[in-house]
């Protein structure tokens, strides 16, 4: 009997122990308070560089200004370190996808050509090990995106801290689009081109009926509101299409070869939607057509390949360049799900390939917010803004650089993630070889 | 008879010295030289005479001939050398048996493939041709130099280098013969056993020529074995004649091939991916394995679910011979960045980041001899770049391969293929699909299938 005590005593801290190791898969709960960041260079992206003192208060930007203080603030010494905005990637599917080979772990992709009603807010998960990964890089805010299909459903805008999707979410929605397209998927595409092209006649018969039906259930809904004898069936696909086809939700269309650009251009010409161009490989082959319609622009990824075997090697990476000295509005993207953490690498090479830095920085931090409508609580570092920003040792768009800490809505982030914890884990790991 | 095998040697001969590699002549001043061996020179010029460094100095002499490069402000390092790349192949899987160890890439070279140009604009000059990863015992793979200019796929191998061969071990080979095919390897229980009676067969393979070579020295009826080129390939691993280079991932079967290879007295071995080798590290470190891993790959089927981006600090750290590869049409051409990442995870020194590309790789395909650093007898295989190579701003300018440049972004032409056919319009697909192939022709090909 006494030695099944022990021997259970013995599982017992086994099992203890077992469970202090498991805590690696945990990062640690983030802070919030009043923190007054100190002697830091300061990297507005609104308003030039500035140096002094950065004030968190609420979880908002309270003052940025030379010789602080606040009361009861955490002090957090920033001499010869850098303070920018949190880096926002207008185009992922984190949180969406967890481990992209295993189907049941992917989220993005619901079955059906038309399903405007999807939300991917509903199927983000926050507990996704890629999110702690992402964060500790400086990227606070991501476009959680639906795949597949031609309408996906609905994207949307999180902060990257949080245990539920509604805590997380940053007040951004859009529809998108998976513009028609008449080109071949791939090389075993073994469709005839003819065959293609009745394929993309067939879709742009789907939208156009879609946007009729719509206002005509819009008309419907609205002589209801006066008239309560009139029956409307339930129909979602309608429902949510009504805000999307009255120009009020943007629509972000998916678009990248140079001559669906231009048909895309055409069409929303046509029906006035409110629209911006996502993926946009091709664009710097019809740049001028996309400035002259001023419709704005997220690319990515910038680090990829060609779109045809004859083009120049670096045209991926001069495309939102070229783009933007043509005068269109560009924000950047990384397209990614567990490597979103790349987002400022994939502005770095915009930058070096002709975009230039400035706006290579912007593209990841003030132009996505504007294109959000969120140019007054993201994107930059001024006061009244929320505290989406990190405080790190150099250029953050050098691989060299070290984020040292991050803050987002004013939470302090841990600076932990499983890459970072295995490290500490491994980098000597104990029992070793030989003990 | 006799006339008709003359003709033949001649026309062998004749073709031989056609095929000879071109080599040039070049003199690099006056940049910032990084020699990966010996620190950084500052203002240093470096000489290539006949496709070998002549001398690395300040203040050189131009040797007659020789083509001037001014690197005035610029940064040179040796060519970037990646250890996995499916680049210049016309084929990558055979993926008919869980042992096929009898192909070589090395007959289905493409020199056409416009991915040779890519690389060399990104600084790479040599490349491991692998087989794909669908068999745990794959094909023998081929080190090639990127000479794009050439319509004759043997002037891309690089002459003398040692045989390498791909193994696998995991998800593909158990996806691919295990849930595709029914047979063994369904698990990676499956997979050693597969490994051990390879290497079983060969041995007695091996043992039986052996007694025929003694045998027929006194008894002129004995027979010879049949022979067996799957067998023979088998055969010169158990002989140290060809390095491993195995794609793996998990910690476990790491240690499970390195244990199957004591066993059978097997020491060049290098492991590919190895995304938990990080584990492992100090087991690496005492087989003498390689390690050739991905800059931050994870997440993108189970096996890699417990990675870390800090994979190549933690095995250089711990005394493993790391390399950064990029199993990628795309990642080959930034393969400098890729190194560069592991200063953003893990601290790495300049020079510790710049030998994960470079002689880390070349140590790994045995041509550490040949390239990997700039130093004079070594080839002339040199990249030349606007800033530092481990700035995210650095801009390749230069590639260089024996003295041939075979970059440079001031002749770029844009459309740089070598054979376009002019009844077909180049035209944009949606899923435009040459950037991943280690698992391409077993129907399981998907985007992130490494």
């Amino acid at each position: 009997m006494r030695l099944t005590t022990k021997t259970f005593l013995l599982v017992f801290v086994a099992l203890m122990m077992a469970a202090t190791s498991l805590s690696a898969q945990v990062v640690g709960r983030a802070t919030k308070g009043t923190f007054l960041l100190k002697n830091a260079t300061i990297e507005t992206i609104a308003n030039g560089t500035v140096r002094g003192d950065l004030l968190i208060v609420d979880g908002k930007i309270a003052n940025i200004g030379m010789n602080l203080t606040a009361a009861g603030a955490k002090e957090i010494d920033c001499t010869d370190k850098y303070i920018y905005p949190g880096f926002i990637d207008a185009g992922t599917n984190l949180g969406l996808i967890e481990v992209s080979s295993v189907s049941l772990t992917q989220d993005a992709r619901e079955s059906g050509e038309v399903k405007p009603f999807l939300e991917a807010l509903t199927a983000v998960n926050p507990s996704s090990v890629a999110i702690p990964v992402t964060r500790v890089s400086g990227v606070t805010t991501v476009l959680a995106m639906p795949e597949g299909g031609l309408i996906p459903g609905q994207a949307a805008l999180i902060n990257l801290v949080g245990y539920s999707p509604d805590e997380m979410y940053a007040g951004f929605k859009a529809m998108r689009m998976n513009f028609p397209s008449s080109a071949a998927r791939g090389r075993r595409d073994r469709r005839s081109e003819e065959d293609r092209k009745k394929a993309e006649e067939k879709k742009f018969k789907e939208i156009t009926e879609l946007w009729e039906e719509t206002k005509l259930f819009a008309k419907i809904q609205r002589a209801k509101a006066t008239d309560p004898s009139i029956r409307q069936a339930y129909n979602p696909t309608l429902e949510a299409m009504i805000p999307v086809v009255a120009g009020e939700m943007p629509l972000f269309i998916e678009v990248d070869r140079s001559d669906d650009i231009l048909a895309a251009l055409k069409w929303i010409k046509k029906t006035k939607v409110n629209a911006v161009l996502t993926g946009v490989a091709e664009g710097w082959r019809v740049a001028d057509s996309i400035a002259a319609a001023k419709v704005p622009v997220i690319t990515g990824p910038v680090i990829g390949l060609p779109t045809r075997q004859s083009d120049r090697y670096d045209r991926p990476y001069a495309n939102a360049g070229i783009m933007a000295k043509a005068g269109v509005t560009v924000a950047i993207r990384s397209n990614d799900t567990e490597n979103v953490r790349d987002l400022p690498f994939h502005a770095g090479f915009a930058a070096a390939y002709g975009m230039g830095r400035e706006a290579a920085l912007k593209a990841i931090t003030l132009i996505p917010a504007q294109l959000m409508g969120l140019g007054d609580r993201l994107g930059s570092l001024e006061v009244g803004k929320e505290a989406n920003l990190f405080i790190c040792d150099g250029d953050p768009l050098e691989t060299k650089t070290q984020i040292e800490q991050v803050f987002i809505s004013g939470w302090e982030i841990p600076m932990n993630s499983r890459h970072s914890l295995l490290y500490d884990e491994f980098l000597e790991r104990s029992p070793g070889l030989k003990n | 008879m006799f006339k008709h095998s003359l003709l033949l040697f001649l026309l062998l001969t004749v073709s031989a010295l056609v095929a000879q590699v071109e080599k040039g002549s070049i003199h690099i001043k006056n940049g910032t030289v990084l020699t990966v061996t010996n620190g950084v020179l500052e203002n240093a010029d470096v000489v290539i005479e006949n496709g070998i460094i002549s001398r690395i100095g300040k203040n050189l002499r131009t040797p007659a001939g020789a083509k001037v490069v001014d690197a005035t402000g610029q940064f040179v390092m040796p060519g970037i050398i990646d250890a996995h790349s499916h680049i210049a192949l016309d084929a990558v899987n055979e993926a008919t048996n869980p042992v096929t160890a009898e192909v070589r890439t090395g007959d289905v070279l493409d020199p056409l493939d416009v991915g040779i140009y890519r690389a060399l604009a990104g600084g790479v000059t040599a490349t491991h041709a692998m087989h794909g990863s669908a068999n745990a015992i794959g094909g023998q793979c081929e080190t090639i130099k990127l000479r794009y200019g050439t319509y004759n796929p043997n002037d891309l191998k690089m002459e003398g280098a040692p045989r390498t061969i791909k193994f696998a071990l995991g998800e593909n080979p158990m996806r691919v013969h295990g849930e595709g095919g029914g047979l063994m390897s369904r698990t990676r229980m499956g997979i050693e056993h597969v490994f051990r009676q390879a290497f079983s067969e060969a041995r007695q393979y091996l043992e039986a020529q052996e007694a025929y070579a003694r045998q027929k020295t006194s008894d002129p009826t004995a027979v010879a074995p049949m022979y067996d080129r799957r067998l023979e390939a088998l055969g010169d691993i158990l002989k140290g004649d060809i390095i491993i280079h195995c794609h793996s991932y998990r910690a476990d079967e790491i240690l499970m091939l390195m244990n199957v290879c004591k066993d059978f007295g097997i020491k060049r071995l290098v492991f590919q991916h190895v995304n938990e080798g990080f584990k492992v590290a100090p087991e690496l470190a005492e087989f003498g394995a390689g390690a050739s891993v991905f800059a931050d790959w994870w997440a993108y089927k189970f096996e890699v679910y417990y990675s870390t981006a800090y994979n190549a600090a933690i095995l250089t750290r711990n005394g493993v011979v790391t390399s950064i590869n990029s199993d990628s049409g795309d990642y080959i051409r930034h393969l400098f960045h890729q190194a560069g990442k592991t200063q953003r995870y893990g601290q790495l020194t300049d020079n510790e980041a710049l030998r994960l590309i470079t002689l880390n790789p070349a140590i790994q395909l045995g041509i550490e001899d040949r390239v990997g650093s700039l130093e004079k007898g070594k080839d002339g295989d040199v990249a030349i770049f606007s800033a530092h190579p481990l700035s995210v701003y650095a801009i390749p300018q230069m590639t260089i391969v024996d003295g041939v440049v075979r970059f440079d972004i001031k002749n770029d032409n844009n459309d740089q293929r070598l054979d376009p056919d002019p009844e077909k319009i180049d035209m944009m697909m949606l899923n435009y699909d040459e950037d991943h192939r280690c698992m391409e022709g077993t129907g399981a090909a998907l985007f992130h299938n490494h």
